[in-house]
């Protein structure tokens, strides 16, 4: 298992202008980033289409590396999306998936399959050509910088420690700085894209 | 040709509408409502088709392409628009998405008794969003197409387009 803020830090040194969602590592990346106009970190919507919303951002924006870190849960919600995204074949989607084994924001209940199920073997299935499975922030380290290297779209799976929260939503701390609005125009500005 | 089929809703005129306001994308779900376009649209090189396989994933991809500069209009069944109302809300009208929903109204009918609860809920599902519609029965509707992309454009918020024009003999 892997620190998501740790994980992270380790994919910023080699983020050069990429565009990311960081999905439900937001709360980390958002303290993490030097570039922030080029951060969409949205919250939650609504669980599930983080994924969608990504591969629809690398099929707007094909100049531009997209990457994702989307998460178990919103997977499983929503996994018909990595037939999509295999049928689309963006070159320059980096679909990593945090995977805490659970629902963090609930209190912890395990998701389904939680400790066996495949998520890379299942995305290669699917048709991504590139698909990696790490648990541990040695071997991530040590190839993290090929696979941003490689064209997408690619499939990560990152076993990593959940942050648990069991405080009602209203009382939870708030990590977001900007409205997902806001993050949208100011990614857009950053782009020079007329709306 | 019959009356009913000169009054058709054309699939060109369909497409013609889609151009005419800059769609550059279509998320899709195929429905026995709007089959008839497909094969126009695959064929159209001004046109990405992305097919998604659940049709709240159709909300969320095309929020991701209208944060790109991009045009994407969704085009569903009703039956998966109603599923979709948790990613309407959280992907399209909370993040002010001006796109336009082309839904397919299975089971509408303007004569005798509705039978199909897939109409019965349609509207009453909009409204309950406050999703403003416009029905589009035939050819001669086809300008509410264009009011839906403008008000979709001008009050940054989805606008459903429903079509209810099934067995007009494209099929």
């Amino acid at each position: 298992m892997m620190d998501t803020a740790e994980l992270l830090k380790v994919y910023n040194r080699y983020r050069g202008d990429a565009i990311v969602v960081p999905g439900r590592g937001g709360k980390h990346w958002v303290n993490i980033s030097t570039k922030p106009n080029r951060d969409l970190p949205l919250g939650d919507p609504a669980m599930g289409g983080h994924a969608s919303f990504a591969m629809g951002l690398a099929l707007a924006l094909p100049q531009q590396k997209i990457v994702l870190f989307d998460s178990d849960g919103d997977i499983q919600m929503g996994m018909g999306i990595l037939a999509t995204i295999a049928e689309q074949q963006p070159k320059n989607f980096y679909h990593f998936m945090l995977d805490n084994e659970c629902y963090a924001t609930t209190g912890g209940q395990p998701v389904p399959l939680a400790k066996t199920i495949a998520y890379d073997v299942i995305a290669r299935a699917c048709g991504y050509p590139r698909a990696y499975a790490y648990d541990n922030l040695e071997t991530f380290s040590i190839n993290i910088e090929r696979i941003l290297g490689e064209p997408g779209p690619v499939f990560v799976a990152l076993k990593v420690s959940p942050d648990i929260e069991n405080k009602p939503i209203g009382s939870r701390v708030k990590w977001r700085k900007r409205s997902q609005v806001q993050v949208v125009m100011d990614m857009q500005k950053e782009l020079g894209i007329a709306t | 040709m019959s009356d009913a089929q000169k009054a058709a809703l054309s699939p060109e005129v369909v497409l013609q509408e889609m151009k005419k306001n800059g769609v550059t994308h279509v998320v899709w779900l195929p429905d026995s409502e709007t089959n008839w376009l497909y094969l126009l649209m695959k064929a159209e090189p001004s046109l990405t088709l992305v097919g998604v396989n659940r049709e709240g994933l159709a909300f969320s991809a095309a929020s991701g392409i209208a944060a790109g500069g991009k045009t994407p209009l969704i085009l569903i069944q009703n039956t998966g628009l109603m599923e979709s109302g948790d990613s309407m809300r959280g992907w399209t009208m909370g993040m002010n998405v001006p796109v336009v929903l082309m839904v397919g109204y299975r089971g509408w009918t303007r004569h005798g008794v509705n039978t199909d609860t897939a109409a019965t809920y349609t509207e009453r599902f909009l409204n309950a969003f406050g999703i403003q519609y416009y029905l589009v029965e035939d050819g001669a509707d086809a300008g509410r197409i264009s009011i839906a992309f403008e008000e979709a454009k001008k009050t940054r918020r989805p606008v459903a387009v429903l079509v209810a024009d099934e067995y007009h003999g494209f099929n």
